[in-house]
C-alpha cells in the first residue's frame, strides 16, 4: 500500500496541498489586482527582483552553491537588451530574448570556471568574475559607462500592446515573472532537481552512485544565470535604464540577503524576501541615507530570529502542528491513517 | 575473465610527505567476501578513496575486471559496478528513505538532466525501490526522512541504495560501525545474502564478523600488507598479533 503514496519530500510535505492551491490562487489574484492597489512601478521592480532572488536560490538553497556574482548575469543582460532595443530598435520581446541569451552564455562560461571550487572558493570565483564583468560596464563604450543607457524605450509588445501603458507593462512583468518562477519550481521538483538535491545533501555519495556532479552543478548554474538574465532584461525595460547599480557587487549581495530572509532552499521564500526588501527600500525611502542602516538592522534581527527565512519559519511550523497530529499512531498504522489526511 | 575481479599493484598514496598507503598489491577473488583489517591509521580508508577514485595514487595501477581504471573519474568507477559506502554513514538527510534509494535508481532512466519533466516520472520506480526497502526491514519507514532514522537504520538504508545500483563488487567501510548487537547481526546476515551473487571488500573492526563473514583477510598496518589469507592463518601470524597488541586492539588475540 506504501507502493502507491506519491514520495512527497519532507521539506515540501509542509503545507498540504489544498492549503498550497488556495494560497496560490489567492496570491494570484493579488497579483493581478496589485497594480490597482499599490504604485505599478514598485510592483514590477519587486517582481523583477523576486525572480533574480528565485534564480540565485536555485543554486543556493538546492546545490548549496553559493554565488557571489549574480549581479553579472543581471546587469549584463540588463544592457544587452537596453542597448538592442534602444540603438538597434528591436521589439522588446526580442530584446529580452537577446539579454537573456547573452547571460546564459556568460553564465556558462563563469560556472565552467567556478563549479570546481568547493564553498568559500566558489564564492570567491564567481565574484572576482563578476568584478571583471563590472569594470567593462564601466569602460566599454556602449555601456555608457557613469551614465548607463538611459531613457530606453519599452515599445510595442509584438507590435501589437504599447509597454508604454504601465498597467500594459505590469501585467507583461507578471507574466515573465510567472514564466520564471514556473520553471524554478518545475526545476526543482524534476529527476534534475532530484539529483540536485543530492548533491546539496552529500556530494561524494552522490558520486559514488555514479552522478557526474560537474555536470548537474554546471547545468544549474546555467539556468539561475539565465534566469537572472531574464529578471535584469525586465528590469531595464521596467525603468528604461541599464547602470552600473545592476552589474555592482552591492547588487550580488542584496541577492543573498532577500533569499536569506525570505528563506534559502524554500521555492517561494525568496519571492517574499524580495519583496520585503524592495518594500523596505520604498517605504523607508523618506529616511535618505539611514535606509541602509535600518536595512541592516532589520535584517540582522530578522537573521537572528527567523533563522530559516520568513517562509521558512511558517513551513517549519506547519510540518510541526501536522507532525503534532501523526505522532499518535505508532509508525506501523501510520500508512493506514494516510487516505483521511 | 580471470580469477580475480580487483587487482592493484604498487598502489601508493603520499600526504605531503606522508605515505599513507605504500606498494599495496591487493587480489580480490570473484564472488568472494575479502575483509580488509588492521588499527586505526593503518591506511584502510585511504585504499577504498584510491580504488574507487576519490584519490589518485601517487603510484600503481588498479585493474577492475582486467581493465586498467588507474586513470578514471570516481562516478565511472561506479557505473562500472563497483559501489562504495562510507564510514560514516552517507545517506540524504533530508530525503525521504524511498527517495534516497530511488535516486540509485533514476540514473540508468536517462532522464536526469531532464529540469522540465515532473518528478512524478519517477514513481514509476517506487515497487522497486520499496522491494530493496523492505528487503533490508525499512518498509516501515518508506516515507520517514532519512535524518530521523535511529544509525541502524541509516546503514540499512545505505546499503539498500547501494544495492539498487545492482554493483557487481561493493566496498563497505566500517558497515558494523557504531551499531548495536542486533543491528550487527541483521547487517551480516544482510552482506552474506548478497554477497551470494557479489563480490564484497569490506573495512572491518569486529573481529567476529569478520571471521564469520569472510573468505579472505588482508591485514594492513602503517600502509603496507602484513599478512593475507584465511582468518585462521592470519589470526596465528605473530607479526599480526603483535601489531594488533601492540596498538591495544586485543580483539584478534583474544579470538585467535
Ligand atoms: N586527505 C588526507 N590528508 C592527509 N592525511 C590523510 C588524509 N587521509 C588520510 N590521511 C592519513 O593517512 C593515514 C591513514 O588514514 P585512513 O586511511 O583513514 O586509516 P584507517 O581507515 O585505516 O583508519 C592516517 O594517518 C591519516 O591521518
Ligand atoms: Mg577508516
Amino acid at each position: 500500500m506504501a507502493g502507491t503514496q506519491p514520495a512527497r519530500s519532507p521539506r515540501q510535505a509542509g503545507l498540504p496541498r489544498h492549503w498550497r492551491l488556495i494560497l496560490g490562487a489567492l496570491l494570484l489574484a493579488a497579483a493581478v489586482a496589485g497594480p490597482f492597489l499599490f504604485y505599478p512601478v514598485f510592483l514590477m521592480k519587486a517582481l523583477c527582483f523576486a525572480l533574480f532572488a528565485c534564480a540565485f536560490n536555485l543554486l543556493i538553497g538546492y546545490v548549496g552553491l553559493l554565488s557571489f556574482g549574480h549581479a553579472a548575469f543581471m546587469g549584463t543582460a540588463s544592457y544587452i537588451t537596453a542597448y538592442t532595443v534602444k540603438a538597434w530598435g528591436f521589439e522588446p520581446l526580442v530584446g529580452i530574448l537577446a539579454g537573456t541569451a547573452v547571460a546564459a552564455v556568460l553564465g556558462t562560461g563563469f560556472g565552467w570556471l567556478a563549479i570546481r571550487r568547493q564553498g568559500i572558493y566558489f564564492a570567491m570565483v564567481t565574484l572576482a568574475l563578476a568584478q571583471m564583468v563590472y569594470f567593462v560596464a564601466l569602460q566599454a563604450k556602449f555601456t555608457g559607462g557613469e551614465d548607463g543607457i538611459q531613457a530606453v524605450p519599452r515599445g510595442r509588445l509584438l507590435g501589437l500592446v504599447d509597454l508604454g501603458d504601465p498597467l500594459a507593462m505590469y501585467y507583461f512583468v507578471l507574466v515573465v515573472f510567472l514564466i520564471g518562477y514556473a520553471l524554478v519550481y518545475r526545476t526543482i521538483h524534476s529527476p534534475f532537481g532530484q539529483v540536485l538535491k543530492a548533491i546539496r545533501e552529500n556530494e561524494p555519495r552522490a558520486i559514488s552512485l555514479g552522478y557526474r556532479t560537474d555536470r548537474y552543478k554546471l547545468l544549474a548554474f546555467i539556468l539561475s544565470a539565465t534566469l537572472a538574465g531574464l529578471a535584469g532584461s525586465t528590469k531595464s525595460l521596467v525603468f528604461q535604464l541599464a547602470s552600473l547599480t545592476d552589474v555592482q557587487w552591492q547588487m550580488s549581495g542584496e541577492v543573498v540577503l532577500m533569499t536569506l530572509l525570505g528563506g534559502l532552499g524554500t521555492v517561494f521564500g525568496p519571492v517574499v524576501g524580495a519583496f520585503i526588501d524592495v518594500g523596505m527600500e520604498n517605504y523607508l525611502a523618506q529616511y535618505g541615507s539611514w535606509v541602509t542602516v535600518i536595512q541592516g538592522v532589520i535584517f540582522v534581527v530578522c537573521v537572528l530570529t527567523f533563522r530559516r527565512g520568513v517562509v521558512g519559519e511558517i513551513i517549519h511550523l506547519a510540518q510541526r502542528v501536522t507532525a503534532g497530529r501523526t505522532e499518535a499512531p505508532p509508525p506501523a498504522a501510520v500508512a493506514q491513517t494516510a487516505p483521511g489526511e | 575473465m580471470g580469477d580475480y575481479i580487483l587487482e592493484t599493484e604498487g598502489l601508493t598514496k603520499e600526504f605531503a610527505g606522508f605515505t599513507a598507503v605504500r606498494g599495496v598489491d591487493l587480489r580480490v577473488r570473484r564472488g568472494s567476501i575479502h575483509a580488509l583489517i588492521g588499527p586505526n591509521g593503518a591506511g584502510k580508508t585511504t585504499v577504498f578513496n584510491l580504488l574507487t577514485k576519490f584519490l589518485a595514487p601517487t603510484a600503481g595501477r588498479i585493474a577492475y575486471n582486467g581493465r586498467d581504471i588507474t586513470a578514471l573519474r570516481p562516478a565511472d568507477v561506479a557505473r562500472l559496478g563497483m559501489v562504495r559506502s562510507f564510514q560514516i554513514s552517507a545517506v540524504f538527510p533530508h530525503l525521504s528513505v524511498r527517495e534516497n534509494v530511488r535516486l540509485a535508481l533514476q540514473r540508468p532512466l536517462g532522464t536526469s538532466f531532464q529540469f522540465w519533466r515532473s518528478e512524478r516520472s519517477l514513481e514509476r520506480l517506487n515497487p522497486r525501490a520499496d522491494a530493496l526497502i523492505a528487503a533490508v526491514g525499512l518498509a516501515a519507514d518508506t516515507l520517514s526522512t532519512a535524518a530521523e532514522l535511529p544509525y541502524g537504520r541509516k546503514r540499512a538504508l545505505e546499503i539498500a541504495t547501494t544495492l539498487a545500483l545492482d554493483p557487481e563488487m561493493l566496498l563497505l567501510d566500517e558497515p558494523m560501525a557504531g551499531l548495536g548487537h542486533e543491528d550487527i547481526a541483521r547487517i551480516a546476515a544482510l552482506i552474506r545474502d548478497v554477497a551470494k551473487s557479489r563480490t564484497v571488500l569490506m573495512v572491518e573492526h569486529n573481529l567476529s564478523v569478520v571471521a564469520d563473514l569472510s573468505h579472505t583477510i588482508t591485514v594492513l598496518t602503517r600502509g603496507h600488507v602484513l599478512a593475507e589469507g584465511s582468518y585462521a592463518e592470519v589470526s596465528a601470524n605473530a607479526e599480526v598479533r603483535e601489531a594488533y597488541m601492540g596498538t591495544g586492539a586485543g580483539g584478534a588475540a583474544g579470538h585467535a
